[in-house]
């Protein structure tokens, strides 16, 4: 988006666009986007992905070895923090991980070179909370499901002196509700960053070869393009690690429900 | 921000966000956490299985094995105990034979020896009456000759007899 001024906005890459469809939802207007768009390409891909790994071979190839390594990490990872209880909630985790990490992936995909504009459905709070909320929601459906009022007992770490719980119980407390938001928060705001930090540093790729000084320009440029090769790998590292974080923290707010202390 | 500004009220995307990400979300969940992953698990989980049971498979294999090389050990311990058993019988058999007719031998031998004693000293005895009683006449016949004495024959003798037993 050069625009004739010079001044690229980096927030334009979060614009929600309308792509037509529009239907009406209990009194909300339910129209196709751009980010609905590339959440059904990220499905699709994960889809794709999966696919790959259906043929159930004794000896896998390199696709099936691919999907089963994520499988067996994920449910590898379950099985550490949870328990062999922890089965039954691998689905939802891995949905969740593969999900995240393939819109994030997704989003750094350089389709801009083709004319596309691609969309990272992680940036938006809206999204990470909804997921975070989601993830909350269980542990508290699982956690008052089996343990019944004694899930409060997860506010009073075991050991606890009896003096020290008016005021341990409330800080659990805080901390326990806080986790929805961290949890989205740190997402939305990890892929926030590296995509405005990518789009900023693009911005003077552009403005540094349509300065008036060219030679001044060229070496902002291409200073600037080298460290954008070093942020886009860092952004992938970052890519994979927002999902595992999200993963795991599920996981260990599941084991809590699970399991308590 | 068009993040934060979805989050004010009466903004047109936000009822679209949520509805997308319910529906695609509960699809990922349904069809590739309900429906795929469960598949491919029980794809590594039988793997693992057969990985098992080969290598348990294998562990008793090599356990018979060692069982049937262990018999065959005993077995040939065994033999060659009664290799050595028997070699040794016989050997001791062959030395008491070897002793039985060394004792035989021997027992002959020495009654051979008494007899040819015996005959020895039998002949010796007749040897010295005959030289007794030739040293007799030659002493007589010397007696005669020399001094011209008669010596009677039984004077002779008994002179024989004291120089020769002293």
């Amino acid at each position: 988006m050069a625009a004739e001024s010079g001044k690229i906005d980096p927030m334009h890459q979060f614009e929600v666009t309308p792509l037509g469809g529009g239907f009406n939802l209990g009194g909300h207007e339910i129209l196709f986007t751009n980010s609905a768009l590339w959440m059904v390409v990220a499905a699709i891909a994960l889809g794709i992905f999966m696919w790959g790994g259906m043929r159930r071979q004794l000896v896998p190839g390199r696709w099936q070895a691919a999907v089963e390594g994520f499988t067996g990490f994920i449910s590898s990872m379950m099985m550490q923090n949870i328990g062999t209880e922890g089965r039954k909630y691998t689905p939802y985790v891995f949905s969740l991980f593969m999900f995240i990490l393939f819109c994030n992936l997704l989003g750094m995909l350089p389709l801009g070179v083709l004319g596309l504009h691609p969309f990272t459905v992680t940036s938006h709070i809206a999204i990470t909370g909804v997921l975070a909320l989601i993830s909350f929601a269980i542990v508290l459906v699982v956690g008052f499901w089996r343990h019944k009022l004694h899930f409060f007992s997860l506010f009073v770490p075991h050991g606890t002196p009896l003096p020290m719980i008016p005021i341990i119980a409330p800080i659990e407390f805080v901390s326990f509700m806080v986790r929805p938001f961290s949890l989205g928060l740190r997402l939305f705001v990890a892929m926030t960053a590296g995509h405005v930090l990518l789009k900023v540093l693009s911005g003077f790729v552009i403005n540094g070869f349509n300065a008036e000084t060219l030679w001044l320009g060229s070496i902002v440029s291409v200073l600037s393009f080298i460290l954008m090769i070093g942020i886009s790998a860092l952004e992938l590292l970052v890519a994979g690690i927002q999902a595992y974080v999200f993963a795991l923290l599920t996981s260990l707010y599941i084991n809590d429900a699970v399991n308590l202390h | 921000m068009p993040q934060i500004a979805q989050l004010t009220a009466d903004n047109w995307y936000l009822a679209s966000q949520l509805f997308w990400l319910l529906v695609v979300f509960a699809g990922i969940y349904l069809v590739i956490g309900r429906g795929m992953l469960p598949k491919i698990e029980a794809t590594v989980d039988a793997r693992d299985r057969k990985v098992a049971d080969d290598l348990a498979a294998a562990k008793a294999a090599h356990a018979a094995a060692d069982a049937i090389e262990e018999s065959y050990r005993q077995q040939s311990d065994a033999s060659r105990a009664a290799a050595q058993k028997a070699v040794a019988e016989a050997k001791d058999k062959a030395a008491k034979d070897a002793e039985k007719r060394l004792a035989k031998v021997d027992a002959e031998l020495s009654d051979k020896l008494t007899a040819a004693e015996a005959d020895v000293a039998s002949a010796r005895k007749s040897a010295m009456a005959e030289i007794e009683s030739v040293a007799a006449e030659a002493a007589g016949d010397l007696v005669a000759k020399l001094a011209g004495v008669k010596v009677g024959a039984a004077d002779a003798k008994a002179a024989v007899k004291a120089v020769l037993h002293g």
